[in-house]
C-alpha cells in the first residue's frame, strides 16, 4: 500500500487555503474514497457532498487536478499520484464550505424554462403515439444526472459570471429535450435567443468534455438549438420559404 | 435573480490547477490554422502555376477569369482597375474561407487558440468582458448556412475538375483518357471536402434535424442519419480536408514549376 498526498481546498465564502493530507492508496480506489478516508482520519470537519457513489446522483461534483469531475467516478489509477492531487470546489457557484457549493441557482433557472406542453392526445383513451426514432434523439438528454459539472466548466458562467443572462449547458440540454420532443408544442425560441442566451455559448465544447454521462451537449443539443434560432430570427430566405409554405397550406 | 458571487479573486490569464499539457491542443490548432492561412494567402496572390496539364488547383477553381485553359469567361477583364491586385483565386476563395470561418467546429477552435476565450477548458481568461455570439460582430456567424449553400456548389465544381483531370492531351493533339497521381490527389480532395461539407451542422439541421417528428418524413430521416454519421467526425473531416486541399495546391504548383514530375498511372 502506498501513500499519496491530497491537497484539499479548505475554507468558506470569505476565503480559504489548500491543505495537504496523506492518503493510503489501495487498489480500485476512487477520489471520493480518498476524501472519505482523510475526512475520517485527519479532517473530521471537512465538508463534502456525496450520496450514491455510483455516478448517478450527481452530488459529488468537484474539481480534481483543475478539471470538473465526479469524485466517485475518478479512479486514482487514472491520475498521477507522484505529486499532490488537488481537490477544489466547483468555481461557477458560491462556496458554502470546503468542497460543498451552493448550486441552488440551477434550480431557479430550471423553473424559468417553459414546461412540457404536449399536443392533444392521439387516441380517445388519452394516450399518445410516438415513433421510436423520434424519441431516440431526445433520450440522450435524459441521461443527465444534474451534476452541474458542465455549468462549472462553462467559461460564460465560470469566468464571465453571466448567470443572469445565460442558462448554461445543462439547461440548454434540458430545453433541447423539450423543444425536440415529438409531442411538445411549446415555443421556447424567443427566450432561447434573449433571456436564456444561447448566443452566449461560443461552442468551445468544454461542457461536452466534462459530462460524466457522455452527453454530446454541444453538437446534439446546443448547435441544433442555435440552428432553430437562426431559422426563426436570422435567415431571411428561410423566413420567406416558411411564409410561402404557410400560404400554400392555407 | 441575484448575481452569483464567488469568493476567491477572479482568475488571472492562464491560471489553472490543471497539471496536464492543456496548452498543447490550442497551440497545435494555432500552428495548423496559421500555417494554412499563410500558405493559402500566399498561393492565392501568386496568380500563376495553378494548373498543370488537365489539373487545376482547388484554390483556383472555379476559375472565372484567368489565363489557363480552365478559365470559364476568358482572361482578366480589361476593365479591371490596374491598382487592384488580380488573381483568379481572389474571386472565389472568399467562399470556402467564409464557410470554414463560420463553421461551428472552427469557430470553437479559433475562439480558443486565437482569442483565448477560453484558451483551454478551466483555464483563466485574459479578458473580463464577453459578448459571445449574441451581438455584433460574432452574431454574423449565423450566416453559416448561406456559405453552406455555396460550398455545396463547390463540391460539384471540384468533382467536375476530377472528371477533367481524367483527360490528358496526347502528343498529336488528341485527348486521351488517363489517370495521373494528380488525378488521384484531386479525387481524394473532393472526397475529403465532401465528407467535411456533408457533415455540416447546418446541413444536419436543414435536412431533417429541424423536425421534431423526423420519422414522418422518411427521406429527411435518412438524410439526417447520413449527415449525422459524418457530423460525428466533423473535426477529423475538417482537418483532413484542410490539409489535403492545401496539399493539392502544393502538388499542382510544384508540377507546374517543374519541381515535381507527375506520374501517369494509366
Ligand atoms: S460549448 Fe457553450 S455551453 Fe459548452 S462550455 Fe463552451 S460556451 Fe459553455
Ligand atoms: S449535462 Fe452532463 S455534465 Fe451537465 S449536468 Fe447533466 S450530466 Fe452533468
Ligand atoms: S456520489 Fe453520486 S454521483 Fe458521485
Ligand atoms: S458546421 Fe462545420 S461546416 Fe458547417
Amino acid at each position: 500500500m502506498s501513500t499519496a498526498t491530497f491537497r484539499i481546498w479548505r475554507g468558506d465564502a470569505q476565503g480559504g487555503e489548500f491543505r495537504d493530507y496523506p492518503v493510503e492508496v489501495s487498489e480500485g480506489m476512487v477520489v471520493l474514497d480518498a476524501v472519505n478516508q482523510l475526512q475520517a482520519k485527519h479532517a473530521h470537519d471537512l465538508a463534502c457532498r456525496w450520496n450514491c457513489k455510483a455516478g448517478k446522483c450527481g452530488s459529488c461534483s468537484a474539481e480534481v487536478n483543475g478539471m470538473p469531475k465526479l469524485m466517485c467516478m475518478t479512479r486514482l489509477s487514472a491520475i498521477p499520484l507522484d505529486r499532490p492531487v488537488i481537490i477544489e470546489p466547483m468555481k461557477a457557484f458560491p462556496v458554502v464550505r470546503d468542497l460543498a457549493t451552493d448550486v441552488s441557482w440551477n434550480y431557479r433557472v430550471k423553473k424559468k424554462i417553459k414546461p412540457f406542453k404536449p399536443r392533444a392526445p392521439d387516441a380517445p383513451d388519452g394516450t399518445w403515439r410516438m415513433a421510436q426514432a423520434d424519441v431516440d434523439r431526445v433520450q440522450e438528454f435524459r441521461k443527465c444526472i444534474e451534476c452541474f459539472l458542465c455549468q462549472d466548466v462553462c467559461h460564460v458562467l465560470r469566468d464571465h459570471h453571466r448567470h443572469d443572462d445565460f442558462i448554461g449547458p445543462r439547461f440548454l440540454v434540458y430545453t433541447a429535450a423539450l423543444e425536440m420532443h415529438p409531442l411538445d408544442t411549446e415555443d421556447r425560441l424567443p427566450e432561447l435567443k434573449q433571456a436564456h442566451g444561447v448566443g452566449l455559448c461560443n461552442i468551445t465544447k468544454c461542457c461536452t468534455t466534462v459530462c460524466p454521462e457522455n452527453i454530446t451537449i454541444t453538437d446534439n443539443a446546443i448547435i441544433p438549438l442555435k440552428e432553430r434560432v437562426v431559422d426563426e430570427f436570422y435567415d431571411p430566405l428561410g423566413w420567406l420559404a416558411k411564409q410561402a409554405r404557410n400560404a400554400l397550406k392555407r | 435573480m441575484a448575481q452569483v458571487e464567488w469568493s476567491p479573486a477572479p482568475r488571472r490569464f492562464g491560471e489553472t490547477t490543471r497539471p496536464d499539457a492543456w496548452w498543447a491542443q490550442p497551440l497545435l490548432v494555432f500552428a495548423g490554422l496559421s500555417a494554412f492561412v499563410l500558405y493559402s494567402t500566399w498561393a492565392a496572390f501568386q496568380g500563376k502555376d495553378y494548373n498543370f496539364g488537365p489539373y487545376l488547383s482547388p484554390f483556383y477553381s472555379p476559375e472565372i477569369f484567368g489565363d489557363s485553359p480552365h478559365a470559364l469567361l476568358g482572361p482578366k477583364p480589361a476593365a479591371w482597375p490596374s491598382w487592384l491586385p488580380f488573381s483568379p483565386a481572389l474571386l472565389i476563395l472568399w467562399i470556402p474561407a467564409g464557410f470554414r470561418m463560420t463553421c461551428y467546429y472552427y469557430r470553437g477552435a479559433y475562439y480558443k487558440s486565437f482569442w483565448a476565450d477560453p484558451l483551454a477548458c478551466a483555464v483563466g481568461e485574459p479578458r473580463k468582458s464577453y459578448l459571445g455570439e449574441n451581438s455584433l460582430p460574432l452574431i454574423l456567424q449565423n450566416v453559416h448556412r448561406y456559405f453552406l449553400y455555396l460550398a455545396l456548389l463547390f463540391i460539384l465544381v471540384l468533382a467536375h475538375d476530377v472528371w477533367k483531370a481524367l483527360w490528358f492531351a496526347g502528343a498529336a493533339g488528341q485527348t486521351t483518357f488517363g489517370i495521373g497521381v494528380g488525378t488521384l490527389v484531386l479525387a481524394v480532395n473532393v472526397c475529403l471536402l465532401g465528407g467535411y461539407t456533408f457533415g455540416c451542422h447546418s446541413l444536419r439541421h436543414l435536412v431533417g434535424g429541424g423536425l421534431d417528428e423526423v420519422s414522418c418524413a422518411p427521406t429527411c430521416q435518412h438524410a439526417w442519419r447520413c449527415v449525422s454519421g459524418l457530423n460525428r467526425r466533423h473535426l477529423l473531416w475538417a482537418w483532413m480536408s484542410l490539409f489535403w486541399v492545401g496539399f493539392s495546391d502544393v502538388y499542382i504548383r510544384l508540377c507546374a514549376m517543374g519541381v515535381w514530375h507527375d506520374v501517369r498511372l494509366l
